[in-house]
């Protein structure tokens, strides 16, 4: 039910994650943040059980930012995602694991930019691309289809967004969206999603009554460098 | 304390913390700021910080539910559920807090009186559902330790702050059958206000003090520490956003809460912040907790804007409640409203939601025999 993905493009790199934060059928906060800063050039997304993901990730934001007070530089990326990784596979095997699936996304000034996928087995691999959720079933053809290194721009987000609009059961109504890159991270628009021209066909249900304030269409602000 | 014996925590103390790990209990002026020497929360510190002087070493985790393996389930005698109707909500005038007061075992009403709204201090009260004896229980263990900190500070937490403590002091147990559901709704005083309960206001600690309150509003993570996102309404825009300036409201955009963005991420003002066992931390503006909250959000999401008057803010929880214990089960009997401001909480009287459907069915049987006779 949530939903996070990560894009790299040439220097920069793209991650959204889901706003919404449910307790079994209710939805309890639909402007909730899955992202946390480890540093000025770190992100971290994070779902999962309910309790685990915050615990979890404010325990390596925090660590992340004592490393820097103690030592005088920052974790690099790299450093950050190893470091996540082993405390999550430390608990692995306890009595108390942590269930939590991870993208963090980083820029280095040295290796440019960075994103990892991790997963509650706690598996570390540096991807161009990922997703985690169901809604990474339905986006990562997509991915596989159309990424290139390096040439990652933005007509090909649309896609992404709306056939999950088109084909998840499940209603992911807004997205939060961020991007690294050398200067930092930014807040991009927010994205809503509503179902275009209110057409309804024979497989899908009846439209929801009209949300009150106007939505944004499905798109994605793209870098032009 | 009659906590401490309750959980039998003088006589097995291994019970609470993976004794493999826990060093001795050094001296209690040497730990850390701010951390209890008895710390029920059972922290745990890795091999690298043996000794207690200064700061960690390494940030210790609380331990992720030891007690989850420790303790063997028992049989319950009756199912429990989280029967019950709470909600709590922020508006211009403050802070709303409403609730029914029916406690329910399986299909009987164990008690139609009970109290879910609990006040913590002057300022903060906690809605409880869930498992009644547990919420009871953790509530009074907030209040310990809210009182506690005021005591050792001279200033009251937050209610980020309590949220926070709370949350970590139900993660040792998740995973057990702790089954918690609280709505904090209090309102957090400016530097110069202070919620009172007969305690000296202290407002200038000794500087050491100071350094710890302060370390732990870091630690809390607002902002401007890097903490988490969305507490920094100052966020650099891409330049090509061209409504850079509506990325507030668009974020709020689906919520009518367009001027309130602020108020959730200010350290003043209204609060709502919703904990439950199994580790969720959310705050919010609106939520509804238990078996009646689908009834109860229905009323509210059509109904709730910021700008209501006192008025209406009552009348629309007391509607959302009643509605809610009109079709389910498990919440009933009667309706309790306390609302917070500025200046603390103050509760409204109970009222008998029996006697409202009895005279909104007298309304309602009137305005049919009108339409009846005008058709006639």
């Amino acid at each position: 039910m949530e939903y996070l993905i990560g894009i790299q493009g040439p220097d920069f790199v793209l991650v959204a994650a889901d706003s919404v934060a449910a307790s079994s059928i209710i939805k309890m906060k639909d402007d909730h943040d899955k992202m946390f800063k480890l540093s000025d050039n770190i992100l971290l997304l994070c779902v999962g059980e309910a309790g685990d993901t915050v615990q979890f990730a404010e325990y390596i934001q925090k660590n992340v930012q004592l490393y820097k007070m103690r030592n005088g530089y920052e974790l690099s990326p790299t450093a950050a995602a190893n470091f996540t990784r082993k405390n999550l596979a430390d608990y692995l095997r306890s009595r108390t694991p942590y269930h939590v699936n991870l993208l963090l996304a980083g820029y280095d000034q040295a290796d440019g930019p960075a994103l990892f996928y991790m997963d509650h087995l706690s598996a570390l691999a540096k991807a161009p691309f990922a997703a985690h959720g169901y809604g990474a079933f339905l986006t990562l053809s997509i991915l596989d289809r159309y990424y290139k290194p390096g040439g990652w721009t933005g007509e090909q987000d649309a896609s992404l967004l709306s056939i999950l609009n088109k084909r998840f059961i499940l209603n992911l109504p807004s997205f939060n969206v961020r991007a690294i890159d050398k200067e930092g991270v930014h807040d991009l628009e927010k994205v809503c999603v509503i179902p275009s021209d209110g057409r309804v066909s024979s497989n899908t249900p009846p439209p929801p009554p009209p949300p009150p304030p106007p939505c944004l269409l499905v798109f994605f602000i793209h870098f032009v460098r | 304390m009659a906590l401490e014996d309750f959980c039998s925590f003088r006589n097995n103390p291994h019970l609470w913390t993976p004794a493999s790990l826990l060093p001795p209990l050094q001296n209690p002026a040497s730990s850390t700021p701010g951390i209890p020497k008895h710390n029920h929360s059972g922290r745990r510190r890795s091999e690298l910080s043996n000794k207690d002087d200064g700061p960690p070493l390494h940030l210790s985790l609380p331990p992720a539910s030891a007690a989850r393996c420790l303790m063997p389930t028992v049989r319950r005698p009756f199912p429990l559920t989280h029967g019950t109707t709470t909600l709590g909500f922020v508006f211009q005038g403050g802070v709303i807090a409403a609730a029914d007061t029916r406690a329910s075992a399986g299909g009987l009403v164990a008690c139609p009186e009970v109290h879910k709204i609990i006040p913590v201090h002057s300022h903060l009260v906690v809605t409880s559902s869930g498992s009644g004896a547990d919420c009871v229980l953790w509530a009074r263990a907030l209040e310990r330790e809210i009182r506690l900190y005021r005591l050792r500070h001279g200033r009251v937490l937050s209610v980020r702050g309590t949220a926070k403590l709370l949350a970590f002091m139900l993660h040792p147990f998740k995973g057990t059958d702790v089954c918690v559901a609280l709505t904090l709704c209090g309102w957090d005083q400016g530097p110069n206000g202070g919620p009172r309960d007969g305690v000296d206001q202290g407002s200038a600690g000794s500087s050491g003090d100071a350094t710890a309150t302060e370390a732990l509003i870091r630690i809390e993570g607002t902002s401007p520490a890097p903490g988490h996102v969305t507490q920094s309404p100052v966020s650099e825009q891409s330049g090509l956003s061209s409504s850079s300036s509506s990325s507030s409201s668009s974020s709020s955009s689906s919520s009518p809460y367009s001027i309130s963005s602020t108020s959730s991420t200010a350290r003043e003002g209204p609060k709502v912040i919703y904990v439950c066992s199994d580790g969720a931390r959310l705050q919010g503006e609106l939520f509804s907790v238990g078996s009646g909250s689908p009834y109860a959000y229905g009323i509210l999401d059509g109904g709730l804007r910021w700008t209501l008057s006192r008025e209406e803010a009552f009348s629309l929880a007391r509607e959302a409640v009643f509605r809610a214990t009109h079709r389910d089960a498990y919440s009933g009997n009667n309706v309790d409203l306390v609302y917070i401001t500025e200046k603390g909480w103050s509760r409204r009287d109970r009222e008998d939601l029996k006697e409202e459907y009895y005279t909104r069915k007298e309304e309602i049987g009137k305005i049919v025999e009108e339409r009846c006779r005008k058709t006639d």
